[in-house]
């Protein structure tokens, strides 16, 4: 079994579905932070069978969780402070989500002009469509 | 300011308000020759246009305003490499009021977000074209007499075609409409548009053949099918001349049953129903006229006693 250390202060993001931690990696604009990060592909899990973790050491209300739920609504995300976990939480679909995703219409005007925020809006929160790769 | 992007951007009451305006201007159009005195209106035409930018400058002119603009992206900056958000922003130093055509979907939308005046989508891509909608709906109300209790027709390109899209969405707000969406396969009505008649509870089949169809029709909207949207010119080909309404299948058609179409037609309705009485696509053009009278009074917030 691998380990990794516990962190004092941050987000651990659960059960998220196997192969799309890196997904969400980007999605929470990780890559671009220089926050600890710990992405554990693949681990055993009796519910899911193999499911993937991250684990975040940051000021946990510095980070836009918005994308966790657009990922997968089941993710369950674990403040910690002080080495323990503070809080346990899931949380539903945002309304709007904003500079996460990228128009993939060729005719949109996102296209051609420079600048311009990306801007989704939740349609049906129970239908889902297979997230874009990036 | 208001804007006008898409047919939901007004109510059903503000809709009736705007066609009561649209049909006074017709009865009198002498009281409204100088109700724009001194304005201008930018027609910013990026994507080529007979009818609507016409029907634009005419209508500001009816009202005693002017008209300035370009009529296709190679004349103006954006072959220069401009955006549409600086346009606009320059734009807005010019005219009262702009109409936008662009060929990419939301450019309306982003020229809003950055200007000093009021916008008018003149159409946007596949996406919406809201003064076409308003003059359908214009011409519908004043041959039918009302909007609702009506099984309307909508034939051809019904996946890319804009003017379908914001039409249905329009009139998926009145009472009774049920809809009839012949296509090719390949056209066929997006999801998303069966989808909202689905969630607000409007009945609507789908079929390829008009002739299955045609007689229980209170109205048909043909549409063309579009070379410029096709990435494929081989699907285009195929699919081109896949519907011709003519004088045979208007004698199925009931006696009330009108035809519209957005214009420009090409080989979808055969020339021999132009003379039929039932053949609407033309006073479609003239109500347009009003009908943008009308829309830039209201985003002008100018009133005629």
């Amino acid at each position: 079994m691998l380990n990794v250390g516990k962190i004092e202060e941050g987000l651990v993001l659960d059960h998220i579905e196997a192969g799309k931690a890196m997904l969400l990696y980007h999605y929470l604009h990780l890559d671009r932070e220089e926050y600890p990060v710990a992405i554990i592909k693949n681990a055993r899990s009796e519910e899911m069978g193999k499911k993937d973790i991250l684990k975040v050491e940051c000021d946990p209300d510095k980070l836009n969780l918005d994308p966790v739920p657009f990922v997968n609504p089941r993710i369950t995300i674990n403040v910690i402070k002080g080495g323990e976990i503070v809080e346990k939480k899931v949380m539903n679909p945002p309304k709007e989500i904003r500079g996460v995703l990228k128009c993939r219409n060729p005719r949109c005007i996102s296209t051609i002009e420079q600048g311009l925020p990306h801007i989704f809006y939740l349609s049906d929160p129970k239908r889902s469509l297979p997230l874009p790769l990036l | 300011m208001r804007h006008c992007l898409t047919p939901l951007d007004f109510s059903v009451s503000e809709l009736e308000t705007l066609f009561d305006l649209a049909a006074d201007i017709e009865k009198n159009p002498a009281k409204y020759a100088h109700a724009c005195d001194g304005k201008k209106i930018a027609t910013l035409f990026y994507e080529p246009s007979t009818r609507t930018r016409l029907s634009f400058e005419a209508a500001m002119m009816n009202l005693g305003g002017k008209a300035l603009g370009f009529a296709g992206a190679d004349q103006s900056s954006a072959a220069k490499g401009e955006s549409v958000a600086d346009t606009i922003r320059v734009v807005s130093c010019f005219a009262d009021i702009a109409a936008i055509r662009h060929f990419k979907e939301g450019a309306a939308y982003v020229a809003a977000q950055y200007s000093d005046i009021p916008v008018i989508n003149a159409g946007d891509g596949g996406h919406q074209h809201p003064t076409q909608t308003l003059l359908d709906m214009m011409t519908i109300r004043q041959l039918k007499g009302r909007l609702g209790n009506f099984t309307i027709g909508i034939c051809g390109d019904l996946k890319f075609g804009r003017t379908v899209h914001s039409l249905v969405n329009a009139l998926a707000r009145y009472e009774n409409v049920h809809f009839v969406f012949i296509s090719p396969p390949e056209l066929r009505v997006p999801d998303y548009i069966t989808d909202m008649l689905d969630a607000k509870g409007y009945t609507y089949e789908e079929c390829i053949k008009i002739e299955d169809v045609i007689t229980k029709l209170d109205l048909l909207y043909m549409t063309r099918v579009q070379r410029e949207r096709f990435f494929n010119e081989e699907d285009y080909i195929r699919l081109k001349d896949f519907y011709v309404l003519d004088s045979r299948l208007m004698r199925m058609a009931r006696d009330d049953m009108y035809v519209l179409h957005p214009l420009p037609r090409v080989n979808e309705i055969s020339v021999d129903v132009d003379s039929d009485p039932r053949a609407a696509y033309f006073k479609q053009v003239q109500y347009g006229v009003y009908v943008r009278m009308a829309l830039i009074l209201t985003l002008l917030d100018i009133h005629v006693d």
